[in-house]
């Protein structure tokens, strides 16, 4: 008797008692679209997350310059110029597990095109900046080395920026803005970016090339920067690593001694991403627990419905062994029964896993990411559901004794 | 051992259950040999022990002492899996009660021993088919029990236990459940059966239906009482197949 045969068997005999084998059913189908929705939520959660993060920078460290501290007053980060560009030299040349190191100096200013005015943060910086961020243009080009040399009066404009100076759906590349009074061609407009995770909008800003910025805008401080510091690490795994070594660089070339603290402070995004992260892992793993409790309950129905089956059919394993069915013919039927109802449960729990985790995305607007490995877990899971529970009932049928069981009333 | 030894042979069986505390001893010594192509009833009162010999002859039970040779194998030393081979290929059963699975047609019913013999679709149809026309039901084949009378579920069951051509057919009473005219066309079926060379063993404890057999053994308080060879009732198979069908 191959397993086709077998199949057909247990199919037909699941038939004879449809309502009855849809309801045992009925239990692994919620718990399996219980884990599938679950799961997709969780997932579409740190998704989220994690593409919040992602838009900041990727491997990103921020540093800071110092505080000031004047007559017992002590000012916050930032207050006090510590960072100079040597510094940042150092740091892009001495630290091994850095890729790129960019100064970000910044000024809040009111641009103004031919039609509107907008108050934005303008930064100068230069190209590394872009790419510690993970920011190309979307339209026009993007900011070049000579433009930094050279000191061109150009602008690259987040799209927000793009909105409210040109209206949207527009092409600015060439057009002028003016700042301060001085005319600035917009040569790239950066890809939207979205919002960071504190909920500012990072495409309400404007970039120029750092010596523009230095000259026309905001005089400069001489050797010291007037801003912050971006740097990308070269990969996730290094980036506190990057984060050690700067900061012993850092001590080193600003000759602090044991025991004082920093002049400076350095932020590490990717901790906080990971975090984040693995607060919405813990959601999702409590959230898919929850479900494989249902779905255990689900097992325990198919093992109730198998013993009264088992029992319910006594005379029937009686003929079947007086005709020859040996007793793992009869294990593996019932086996089959109960992998059938559990498998047929998380195929159907599948598609209403799906269904539904859909309804919550398009009606709720929840962040839903599907995962083929959790689809093809939990089916694998009901299986094994079927498997452990159908064992005993199907245990209990073969080891009848074929005289009892034809006499069975 | 002679020449041609008895296609079964049972050499001072014994039957122990254990109730309990008490012991039942159902079977006390039974000595029997069945030579092929035999039509030997079975008789006895009940608790006479028939019942258990049948279950030891059809290997659906062990004896708990002595020796049984079916077809020149010991049983006695058979695994489960072994008896069902020899209830598969040797052995065929007819039942009081039909024992047919409800909500299956007659020609699945019969199909049945030969899905676990391993035989592909088409051939146990073809031979289902057979077997069901060999007992007047060609026409029936998609019928379901429910659908039949007795006397027809009674030859659907006679079909199943013949379908895997075997050696011995065991019918334990056989027309319990049915009229006697039914009764008559049945037991026409089994001395057809005996004809073509099939041995059949029939346990009853009605007196007309053991007259059909040859060979009349009765037992009593789990020994043999009485062996005694008879001329059978004869009865026209082809008419008993025509009343009915």
């Amino acid at each position: 008797m191959n397993i086709l045969q077998t199949l057909r068997v247990a199919v037909l005999a699941l038939l004879r008692n449809k309502l009855r084998s849809f309801l045992t059913t009925l239990g692994i189908i919620i718990g399996v679209s219980a884990v599938i929705a679950m799961v997709a939520i969780g997932e579409g959660a740190k998704a989220r997350v994690e593409e919040s993060f992602a838009s900041m920078g990727s491997n990103l460290l921020v540093v800071l310059p110092g505080s000031t501290s004047l007559g017992g007053q002590r000012g916050g980060f930032g207050s006090m110029p510590t960072l100079t560009w040597d510094d940042l030299r150092a740091i892009r040349t001495e630290v091994p597990t850095v890729k790129y190191a960019a100064a970000q100096l910044r000024v809040s200013a009111q641009l103004l095109s031919e039609e509107q005015n907008w108050n934005t943060s303008v930064y100068g910086t230069t190209p590394e900046y872009f790419a510690v961020r993970n920011w190309p243009p979307s339209l026009g080009a993007p900011m070049t080395d000579s433009d930094v040399e050279s000191g061109a009066k150009v602008l690259f404009l987040g799209q927000t920026v793009v909105d409210k100076l040109f209206g949207p759906n527009t092409d600015p590349v060439g057009q002028l803005v003016r700042m301060k009074n001085i005319p600035f061609e917009v040569k790239g407009v950066l890809q939207r970016k979205g919002q960071s995770p504190t909920g500012q909008d990072y495409d309400d800003a404007a970039f120029m090339p750092l010596k523009a910025f230095q000259t026309k805008i905001q005089g400069g401080l001489q050797q010291y920067i007037a801003g912050v510091i971006y740097v990308g690490a070269d990969s996730p795994t290094t980036t506190t690593r990057a984060q050690q070594q700067i900061t012993n660089l850092l001590r080193d070339r600003h000759h602090i001694g044991p025991g004082t603290d920093d002049d400076f402070s350095i932020r590490n995004l990717t901790e906080l991403a990971s975090a984040q992260e693995q607060g919405t892992r813990t959601l999702t793993t409590l959230l898919a627990s929850i479900a494989a409790v249902s779905l255990l309950v689900g097992g325990i129905g198919i093992m109730n419905i198998m013993l009264v089956s088992v029992t319910e059919r006594t005379r029937e394993i009686g003929v079947r062994m007086a005709v020859g069915a040996n007793p793992t013919h009869i294990l593996s039927q019932f086996l089959v029964e109960a992998l059938t109802l559990s498998i047929a449960g998380g195929v159907f729990g599948v598609a209403i896993g799906l269904f539904g985790a859909g309804r919550l995305a398009a009606n709720f607007g929840w962040p839903v990411l599907i995962r083929a490995d959790i689809i093809v877990i939990s089916v694998a899971f009901s299986g094994l559901v079927g498997v452990v529970f159908g064992l005993y009932p199907a245990r209990k049928a073969s080891l009848l004794d074929p005289i009892d069981a034809l006499r069975f009333e | 051992m002679s020449a041609s030894p008895a296609l079964l042979k049972l050499d001072e069986v014994t039957k122990v259950y254990h109730m309990g505390d008490v012991d039942v001893h159902a079977l006390q010594g039974v000595s029997l040999e069945i030579p092929e192509g035999e039509f030997i009833a079975i008789m006895g009162a009940s608790g006479s022990g028939k019942s258990t010999l049948m279950n030891i002859i059809g290997c659906l039970d062990r004896p708990s002492g002595g020796h049984y040779l079916l077809a020149g194998e010991e049983i006695s030393t058979f695994d489960r899996y072994a008896l069902a081979r020899k209830r598969n290929q040797t052995l065929g059963f007819v039942f009081q009660n039909f024992n047919l699975l409800s909500r299956t047609s007659a020609v699945e019913n019969v199909e049945l021993p030969l899905l676990y013999a391993g035989l592909r679709t088409s051939e146990r149809h073809k031979r289902a088919g057979a077997a069901l026309t060999r007992v007047g039901l060609g026409d029936r084949l998609d019928h379901h029990p429910n659908q039949m009378s007795g006397g027809q579920q009674q030859r659907v069951a006679i079909a199943r236990a013949i379908v895997s051509n075997p050696r011995v057919i065991l019918a334990d009473e056989p027309t319990g459940n049915l009229d006697s005219e039914t009764s008559g066309e049945v037991m026409g079926i089994f001395q057809e059966l005996r004809e073509s060379g099939i041995t059949v063993v029939l346990v009853t404890h009605e007196p007309d239906i053991s007259a059909y057999a040859a060979r009349v053994v009765t037992m009593k308080d789990g020994r043999v009482l009485s062996d005694r060879r008879q001329e059978p009732r004869r009865r026209a198979p082809a008419a008993a197949a025509e009343v009915s069908a």
